[in-house]
Parts: structure tokens; C-alpha cells; sequence
């Protein structure tokens, strides 16, 4: 089994946690969508939520963002520490890039909103096609305006709902990178995938959902070899449905 | 949020093209609809009466030109020889219709015993049959109403000449007639100098009889001018002032306009929104950027306030062709304001039920286009109990209260203009309520 680590200079402030979630519980109407789920993100920390469809990933993450009530429990973040990054870009196709930043960056009621968006455009490399409109940008590129808005309010914590699904491998490439750099700057990321690889790629802890129930919470690595105390795997994603046939899923 | 929406609004060049194009079209067609007389159907007129005849009543001799002419005040008459010839012109389609006066209408007339029959020709499908006959017989009915009214005028001169006496001529030769009054006063001299008797009392009974007949013919010409016209309309209007049928086309055109628009609008703004996966963005939260209150509130205002700017203009620029009393403006622009928010608020209902603005643009059209027409259907015109549900369904929906509005205060018509004002700030609060529901139960 091979892994490609993160950068080794990367830090984890496990100190004080930057989000705490405890006993999250979410019901509509029969079906419980998530059960009692738990866990803390640290600064810096990159957190993978992973599961089979329906397991209750974006409604985990929409309940942190705050786009939906919890049925029971809470969730602990400083207000506007949280940005949010929706699966499909949330912004105008009708508006140019800086526009769009600026729109977002003046409803966050941010002090200098030019001056942070100018910052935005620099850090996802979008400088040059600033006043492009959205609706003639790429896939890839629509994405980097969509995390940029998460940024604008510089959360503590940014939540990315399947941030790669529509991307090819190159963008997707990009995209990590500009990802692993915000986490590198102390940013706490929690990402939802279906990619499993990714998830070993640039996670420092995966939490496995299944029926929103949480199953685990560790690193990768941990995980894998959980997953193979019977019968070793052949690799991550192996291991991966290993582990949730083993436990009932 | 405004501006952003004015930006988007800006570059939606196809949507604004539409949105400013439509109501302008309307108010050109209205305009020139109103301005111009209504075009008169060629109908072909074949007269088979021999040269020089006419309607003979009593001494007097009436021009079938007479009857020609009144005929053909509500058409375009195309004379035509013979009635092949008018055969001939219907089937081509030259004209709408053929009007054949047989040869002999003029002695049938005369006689005043035997009616007489003219002979219509024409073709075409139902929709053009029954224009021809709505348009023939109304054109023959006041054909025969001015035929009548002037034998009624020769009947009356010649009772006149009986009553009151006068020359008449017979044959070339002139003839005078004492008159009924004239034999009363002729009579009375010579009873004051003829002695009881026989013969006196003979002239006693012949003056009284022509007296009595002096009397009662005099009545006759009220008489004959009741039996032409047995009935006389005096109407009343109870609420309200008489509407002039162009000044309310000019207000069902402005609200229709004013309707789409802003319907159309709330609802693409807003299901613009979730198509964008923006609103989850805006509203998430606490604290949220916008709160889902201010979106709708934004919605409504956005879409109310470009509507309001359409339909005044339109108003101002029909006043052109219409006579409108700018007198009233206040009231124009006050029940342009009251039914542009309600037209926003039902538009951000339908933006909160669609997920997408073409789905909700459809069900802005599909909902407005038939609500619209059924609040225009005039009471007695369908079966009672389908009135009454007309009446619920106009009643909910603001096409009904924004046309009462405006034509309160475009032609004070009933109800006044606060009755409707009213009423469409309790569907605007009504709508909100459903939009926000709808919103907070989507996301």
C-alpha cells in the first residue's frame, strides 16, 4: 500500500479546537440523516469526511455552515469563523470574478473589500481574469472563485462539500495544492469526498459516516489498518470498503 | 443586492429586450388600435330595382337610395351589376359578403301589406359567417329603423294635412282639404245660425264626431312615433363613472403589462438565486450575509419598482392616443405602486416554489395568462355557480384588484381606489407569507 504524504513541515495546532461538534443528531421525518456524531478540527488540521452515498456527508457539513438546524446538538464556532464552500459553485454566472468577490466581500462587511479582494485574486491565481464573467470561466476556475468567496471573511475553519467531484485531474491537481497551502497557513479545512484517495492524500484525520452514523475518526493510516487486521488491502480505497462491510455497511 | 440584481438585469440584454419591448408593442397597439376607425367589410351591393322607381306611401315618394345608403353606413359597398356578378365576387373572396335588392322591392314596400325580402350571399368558415351576420343584420336593422322613421314622417304629414287641412296634389292637379279642425270651427258657424230642428241636430252629431276625430288623430303621431320605436334605453350607472370603452382597454393593456412584468421578474430574481446555489450562500447563518426577509423584500422591490416604471411610461405614452385625466396622477401612481407589490410578491411565491427560472417563468405564465382572462369574464356571461368560483379565484389572485385599481383611478370607476388599494396590500401580505414559507421549507 503506498501513500504520497502532505508536506512534512505541515502543522497541526492541536491545542485549543477551532470547531467542536457534539451529538449532532438530524431527523426528516423517519429517517435519521445523522445519529449523536462528534468530533473537533484544530487550526491548521485537515479533516476528510468520507462515506458511501446517503451516509449524511452534506448534511453534516451544511449543519456546521449553518444552512440547516440540527434536529439535536451543537455545534461550537466563533460566528463568521466558519466559511463555506458549496459542491456546486455558489456565485453569479452573470457577474465577473472581481465582482463577484467584491459582492460577497461587502455583505461580509468587510473593512477594505477591494483590498481583500485583491488579495483573493493573487492567492487563486485569478488576477489576470478578473473581470471575466463567471458563466466564461472553466469548471476548475469557477471553483477557485467559489472557495475564494469562502475565504473572503478569512475563517478559522473553511468546509468544502465535495470540492473536486467536477473537476478533471489537472484542476483537481491545482486545486489540492491551493487547499494544502491554506491548511499550511493555519486555516482548519473539513472536506467531504467520494474520493477516497484524496482523502488519504491530504487528510490528517478521515471520519467515516455511514446511515449518519460516525464509524471512525483517525488518521489514514489507522484506518487501513483497521481495515486489515484480518486480511491485508491492497490500497486505501480497498481498505476503505473493507472496513465498512466489516462494519455492517 | 440592487445593485448587483440592476448589474445582472443589465447584461440579461435578451430579457430586458423582451421586458421593455412587450409592454411598448402593447401600448403601440392599444394606441393605434384606439386612434384609428374600425375597418368596414366590403360588401358587395347588387340593386335589381328598375331605374327611377321608388317606395310610394300615400302622396309621397321615397328614393331607394334611402334605403341604400342607410344600409351601407357600417360597411364598404362595392356595387355590383348583377347577382352572378355578386356570385361571384363572395366566392373569390373579393368581398365579405353580397346584399341582392330583388327587382320588384320597391313595389313591395309601397304596398306597405307584403314585407319584402332582400337576399344575402355569403361564404367563408363560421368565424367569418357569423361576423357577416352580426355585421349584415346590424347593418339592416338601421337600414330598416331610417326606412321607418321616414315613412313615420310621411305618415305624420299626411294625418297633419287631415287635421289641419292643406293642398295636396292628385295626378298634376292640386287639390285643397279643409282639414278635420277647420270642418269643427265651419261647423260651430253654421249651428249658431241654424234653428232647432231636424237638420241641426244632425250637424250637432257630425260636428261632434269630428271633433272627437280631431282629438284623437292628433294623438296618432305620438302614437306612430312609439310604435317605430316601442322601446327607449335611459340608463344609470349606480357606482361610479361611465367608463369609455378606450380609456378601460388602455387600463386592462397597462395592467396585463404590468403583471407579466413583474411577475415574470420576482420570480426569475429569485429562482435565479437558487439556480446559482446563492441563496443557501446568503442566508446561511447565524449571522446570515441577508437575511431570507430582505431577499424577498429585495425581489419584490426590485421587480415592483422596473414594472412601475413600465406602466407608468406606458400610461404617459398612450395618453397620446387616449385622453387620460393627469389631473389624477397621485391616483395612477398610487394604484401602480399597490399592484406592482402585490404582482412582486406573487412573483417571489412562484420564485420560491420553482427551483429554476425557467420553471418558474413557466409557471409564472401559466398561472397569470388564464387568471388573468378569467378575471376579465363579466358577470352573466357563464352559469351562476362557475361565476362564483371565478369571483374566489379573481379574488385571491391581484390581476382582478390591480385592473379595479387602475380603473379607479385612471375613470373613478367602482370601487374607489382605497377599496383596491386594500385589498392588494392583503394579497401582498398574503403572498410574502407564502413565499417565505416556501422559501424556509426548500432550503
Amino acid at each position: 500500500m503506498s501513500r504520497q504524504a502532505r508536506s512534512p513541515s505541515h502543522h497541526v495546532d492541536t491545542g485549543t479546537p477551532i470547531l467542536a461538534v457534539s451529538g449532532l443528531s438530524k431527523r426528516y421525518g423517519e429517517r435519521e440523516a445523522l445519529r449523536a456524531v462528534s468530533f473537533q478540527a484544530y487550526a491548521g488540521e485537515q479533516v476528510a469526511v468520507i462515506g458511501p452515498n446517503g451516509a449524511g456527508k452534506t448534511t453534516l457539513l451544511s449543519i456546521i455552515a449553518g444552512i440547516q438546524q440540527p434536529s439535536a446538538g451543537t455545534v461550537d464556532r466563533a460566528p463568521g469563523e466558519v466559511g463555506w464552500v458549496p459542491q456546486e459553485p455558489a456565485v453569479y454566472s452573470k457577474l465577473t470574478v472581481a465582482e463577484n468577490l467584491e459582492l460577497f466581500a461587502r455583505l461580509e462587511k468587510i473593512a477594505a473589500p477591494r483590498r481583500i479582494v485583491e488579495r483573493m485574486l493573487e492567492l487563486t491565481g485569478l488576477g489576470e481574469r478578473s473581470d471575466e464573467l463567471l458563466a466564461n470561466l472553466s469548471g476548475g476556475s469557477r471553483q477557485r472563485v467559489n472557495i475564494a468567496v469562502g475565504l473572503l471573511c478569512e475563517p478559522g475553519v473553511l468546509l468544502l462539500d465535495e470540492p473536486s467531484s467536477s473537476l478533471d485531474p489537472r484542476q483537481r491537481e491545482r486545486l489540492w495544492e491551493f487547499i494544502d497551502g491554506l491548511a499550511e497557513r493555519g486555516t482548519g479545512v473539513v472536506f467531504s469526498t467520494h474520493n477516497v484517495a484524496e482523502a488519504e492524500r491530504h487528510a490528517d484525520r478521515v471520519l467515516v459516516l455511514a446511515d449518519g452514523e460516525l464509524l471512525f475518526s483517525g488518521s489514514a493510516e489507522s484506518l487501513a489498518a483497521e481495515a486489515s487486521k484480518n486480511a491485508p488491502a491492497e490500497n486505501f480505497e480497498e481498505a476503505f470498503v473493507t472496513f465498512l462491510r466489516e462494519s455492517g455497511h | 443586492m440592487l445593485r448587483k440584481d440592476l448589474v445582472i438585469l443589465r447584461r440579461s440584454r435578451l430579457l430586458v429586450g423582451v421586458l421593455v419591448l412587450y409592454p411598448v408593442l402593447i401600448a403601440l397597439l392599444i394606441g393605434f388600435a384606439i386612434s384609428r376607425a374600425p375597418a368596414k367589410p366590403k360588401v358587395a351591393i347588387v340593386n335589381l330595382s328598375p331605374p327611377g322607381q321608388a317606395i310610394e306611401i300615400g302622396n309621397n315618394r321615397l328614393g331607394i337610395s334611402h334605403y341604400t345608403s342607410s344600409l351601407t353606413s357600417g360597411i364598404t359597398p362595392v356595387a355590383l351589376s348583377s347577382r352572378a356578378a355578386a356570385v361571384q365576387a363572395v366566392s373569390s373572396g373579393r368581398v365579405l359578403a353580397a346584399v341582392v335588392l330583388p327587382a320588384d322591392i320597391t313595389q313591395k314596400l309601397s304596398s306597405v301589406l307584403t314585407q319584402a325580402h332582400i337576399e344575402i350571399l355569403y361564404n367563408g368558415n363560421a368565424l367569418e359567417q357569423s361576423f357577416v351576420q352580426s355585421t349584415i343584420n346590424s347593418a339592416l336593422a338601421q337600414a330598416n329603423l331610417t326606412l321607418s322613421q321616414e315613412i313615420k314622417q310621411l305618415a305624420a304629414e299626411d294625418i297633419d294635412l287631415i287635421l289641419k287641412g292643406g293642398n295636396f296634389d292628385v295626378l298634376g292637379s292640386s287639390h285643397e282639404i279643409l282639414g278635420l279642425k277647420n270642418i269643427t270651427s265651419v261647423l260651430h258657424e253654421v249651428l249658431r245660425v241654424q234653428p232647432p230642428g231636424p237638420v241641426r241636430s244632425k250637424l250637432e252629431r257630425v260636428s261632434s264626431f269630428a271633433e272627437f276625430a280631431a282629438q284623437n288623430l292628433d294623438l296618432s303621431k305620438e302614437v306612430l312615433a312609439t310604435v317605430s320605436q316601442p322601446i327607449q334605453i335611459k340608463d344609470r350607472l349606480l357606482h361610479g363613472d361611465r367608463t369609455p370603452l378606450d380609456s378601460y382597454a388602455v387600463v386592462v393593456a397597462v395592467s396585463i403589462s404590468l403583471m407579466f412584468i413583474c411577475v415574470l421578474l420576482a420570480a426569475g430574481g429569485l429562482a435565479l438565486e437558487r439556480e446559482e446555489h446563492t441563496l443557501a450562500r446568503l442566508t446561511r447563518g447565524p449571522p446570515a450575509l441577508v437575511s431570507r426577509s430582505v431577499v424577498l423584500a429585495e425581489k419584490t422591490l426590485l421587480a415592483g419598482g422596473c414594472s412601475f416604471l413600465v406602466a407608468f411610461g406606458m400610461l404617459a405614452g398612450i395618453s397620446a392616443f387616449v385622453h387620460l385625466d393627469w389631473g389624477r396622477a397621485q391616483f395612477w401612481l398610487l394604484s401602480l405602486a399597490a399592484a406592482s407589490l402585490a404582482f412582486g410578491a406573487l412573483g417571489i411565491a412562484l420564485g420560491a416554489l420553482a427551483r429554476e427560472v425557467r420553471a418558474a417563468s413557466l409557471l409564472a405564465f401559466l398561472l397569470a395568462l388564464p387568471l388573468a382572462f378569467l378575471a376579465l369574464v363579466p358577470a352573466g356571461s357563464v352559469a351562476g355557480g362557475l361565476y362564483e368560483v371565478i369571483r374566489v379565484v379573481s379574488f385571491v389572485f391581484p390581476f382582478k384588484a390591480a385592473l379595479e385599481a387602475l380603473d379607479a383611478a385612471v375613470n373613478r370607476a367602482s370601487p374607489g381606489v382605497g377599496v383596491s388599494v386594500a385589498h392588494l396590500a392583503g394579497l401582498t401580505a398574503g403572498y410574502v407569507l407564502l413565499a417565505r414559507g416556501a422559501l424556509s421549507r426548500s432550503t
